[in-house]
This record gives structure tokens, sequence and C-alpha cells, in this order.
């Protein structure tokens, strides 16, 4: 997701809400589903948190003036809304807002240069060991390897500095490795 | 980059569950394209499921139980209904109104019917709470008089009732007919509600008075335009059909229009 991107989604936002909401849902929806899957390890949990995520961002957007929705970071915003909604969550089924398919959210098959995809039974694995990781580990490395951002980005987000950050990514990595057996496999 | 994090990679570019856009608009209020929103209200006449989208009420169903209001909506529609909590409070607000029988602002969406269908059942929607016209006068008002049954047939495939008032349609004879939303017991329950009397509008058809006159303004009516009943006892005038009422120097009424003015 773009700087460009989220500057433009955010005044459609300042502008229109209804249509900027429909427009900013369409463009994050499979991000948010990604990280709450990775962060949760269950399909129906992920959806769940990834719902209450869009939830709250539109509660929010409610109460801010239009002056403040434009000056929203869309991606660093909305990923803090989620890891808020992911500290703050219970555990309790009655929650639900809607019905969901406990299904695996279906994997991007767009084909790149060193495309290997991953089975879904394969991803929904991996995400269960990302969940298993310690609160710490697991949201540096969510965010620096699943969601991608840099250090810098995950820093800021997560309020910590980054050699903690880096440091933190680096031990949960690997404990990945010794628990999946990934370090035999390494390219 | 090891393998490790190449899949780390691709966990991140996992796609949403089919459908989750949708879900999440409409919880917030919003009514995607391709989707219908419904929910189900409580009214006098029986709680209702009524689905809206962004062109307006696109159905309304009795909410019965063991009835599957998604299923009945797919097959007839074509298109997904997705259950919320609460229609946003405009939309209640004119679904109030409308069943109050105050000026209806109502939209409807009635893009799934044929021309003919969406003729009849904009007609209908001016037949005002209190008052009934037969089927024939819906046919003769759209400028075709002779597709009584067709207009039979349209208002009994009424995807809306009760929002857009089939019950109010009933037959020259007095009967009161069919009813799309079910038997003609709750169209007799629901125009009793709105202030019909059922049973007299049966009396008058069985002593052969399908209209009323004044005999001070020499106008005839529809027996429940608002109009006859405003003529006092001694001045009413029980009329059998258009040809008594011209012999007698009447002329219809411009309100509810019981025949073509000629």
């Amino acid at each position: 997701m773009t700087v460009e991107r989220d500057a433009e989604l955010a005044s459609r936002l300042a502008a229109d809400l209804t249509a900027g909401f429909e427009a900013m849902v369409l463009a994050y929806q499979h991000r948010l589903c990604a990280f709450a899957l990775a962060m949760s390890g269950e399909p129906a949990d992920a959806e769940e948190v990834a719902q209450d995520t869009f939830l709250r961002a539109h509660a929010a957007l409610r109460r801010y003036s239009a002056d403040r929705i434009r000056e929203l970071k869309l991606n660093a915003w909305l990923h803090q809304i989620a890891l808020n909604v992911f500290r703050n969550r219970v555990r309790r089924r009655s929650l639900r807002l809607v019905p969901m398919e406990p299904e695996l959210p279906v994997a991007d098959t767009t084909p790149g240069p060193e495309a290997r995809a991953l089975s879904r039974a394969a991803l929904r694995e991996l995400a269960n060991l990302v969940s298993g990781l310690p609160e710490q580990q697991r949201s540096a490395v969510v965010l620096r390897c699943v969601q991608g951002m840099t250090y810098a980005e995950v820093a800021a987000q997560l309020e910590q500095p980054e050699g903690t950050v880096k440091s933190n990514v680096h031990r949960g990595l690997q404990a990945l490795r010794r628990r999946a057996g990934w370090l035999s496999e390494v390219s | 980059m090891d393998l490790l994090e190449k899949d780390l990679r691709d966990l991140g570019r996992v796609r949403a569950p089919e459908g989750f856009a949708d879900r999440v608009l409409v919880a917030v209020g919003i009514v995607p394209g391709g989707v219908d929103a419904y929910a189900e209200l409580e009214t006098p006449v029986g709680v209702l499921a009524v689905a809206w989208n962004a062109d307006g009420v696109s159905a309304v169903r009795l909410a019965r139980a063991g009835d599957d209001f998604e299923r009945w909506f797919g097959a007839r529609l074509g298109r997904r209904a997705v259950r919320v909590a609460r229609p946003p409070d405009r939309l209640v607000g004119q679904i109030e109104d409308a069943l109050a029988g105050r000026s209806p602002r109502l939209r409807f969406d009635l893009g799934g019917l044929s021309a003919f269908e969406r003729e009849v059942l904009r007609k209908t929607l001016e037949i005002p709470r209190g008052e009934v016209r037969p089927y024939a006068w819906v046919a003769r008002e759209i400028g075709r008089p002779r597709a009584v049954r067709a207009v039979g047939t349209a208002l009994g495939h009424n995807p809306i009732p009760v929002l857009i008032p089939c019950h109010r349609v009933v037959r020259s004879d007095g009967a009161l007919g069919e009813y799309s939303m079910g038997g003609t017991e709750l169209k007799r329950e629901m125009l009793s509600h709105e202030g019909v009397d059922a049973a007299w509008l049966e009396e008058l058809a069985a002593a052969g008075t399908r209209y009323v006159g004044s005999r001070t303004t020499h106008v005839f009516c529809l027996p429940t335009c608002r109009h006859a009943r405003r003529i006092q006892a001694h001045n009413r005038v029980p009329l059998r059909d258009e040809r008594e009422a011209a012999r007698a120097g009447f002329r219809p009424c411009s309100r509810c229009r019981p025949a073509l003015v000629s």
C-alpha cells in the first residue's frame, strides 16, 4: 500500500465517508485479513478481528473531523486498530457480529519469478506457528516479514526502539526455524 | 531471503474470505452493489423481513417460523441478502411513515420486474390508506382496461407487499380477492387495521351497489373514497354502474376516478 494511495483514500474518506469507507475496505481487506490470520493463527478468529478492526475504524471516522481524516496515515492507523483489537480481545464467541465461514482465506496465487505457493494446509500451519510466538516477537515478525513494513515503520508502530524490533524479529525467526525445521531448507 | 521469509511473505498475500468486504460494509450500514441487506421489523401487521439496497426497498415478506428469507430472496431476486441488526434510521422512519399512511417517501427497487408489473405497482402506491380500488380500476388507470387478470397476477407477484399496498386492490364484485402475502383472511385483517370495513363492502356489492353519489354535488365515488364517506346519509345515492350514474346526472369524482371522465 503506497503512501500516495493512502493519501488519496484519506482525502476520499474526508470528502465522503460512505464512498471512501467502501474504497478503503476494498483496498485493505486482504492486507488486514492476512495480518489477523498471522497474528491469530485461526481463520475464523482472523476474520472476526479483521471485521472488528474495520467496524472500529468506521466508528472512529464518524467522530473525526475532515481535517483529521485527511491527515491519517491509513496503513499505520489500521494496523494500530487491529493490534488493539487483538490485544483487547476476549475470547467470547457471543461477540460475533455475523456468522462466518471458518475457512482459510485463499492465498493470492499471482505467479512471481520465485513463486512457490504454499498449500492451504502449509499456510495454515505457518500461521499457527507464528501465532504461537511470544507477543513481542510475534508482532515484530508479522509486521516486518508478513506485512513487509520496514524496521523503522515497525518501530514506530510498536513504539519501540528499532534495535529492540530487530532483535525481536531475529529471535522470532530463529524460534520459527527451530520449530518448523526450516533451517535445513535455507536456499 | 531464506525459505522461511519467503513463506512468511506468502502468508502476507493471503486474501480475505469470499464476501468479507460485503459483510463489513453491511455491518456498518453501507449496502454494497450486488447484495441487499435485510432486517426483521416488528410492525402492527406482524414481524416483517424487509430487504433493501442502494435503490430502495427490494422485498418484504412475513417472517414465519421456519421460513428461510435468504433462500426465498435468492430464488426470487437472484441476489444475496445479508441480515443486519437494524436498517439505517432514515429507512426505519420512512417505513414507519408508510405503515402509518403518511405520505410515503420510500423508494423501491423494482428492477427485476416487467414494465407492466412496475406500472401496476406504481399505480397501487397511489391508493390511500383506508381506501380500496378494484383490479379493473388499476387496469383502466394504467391504460390497459382489458388486462384485469394480468393486473391480478402482477399484484399476486408483488415482491414488496404491505409497503406497496396490493391489499388495497379488491375484486369489483365486492370480494376481497387473493393476497400475495398470505390468504384472504390476512388481507381482511390488514384492511380492517387501516379502517376499511370489508363486511360493509361485501354488503354493498351484494346489494348491487358499486358507487355512491351525492345529491348535493352530483358527484359519484367509489364507496371507500374519502369524499364518499363525507356524504351525509340523506344525500347518499347508491349506484349500480357508470351508466346509471350518468343517466342520473352524476359525474365521476376526480379524486377516486370511479370511471373515465367522458
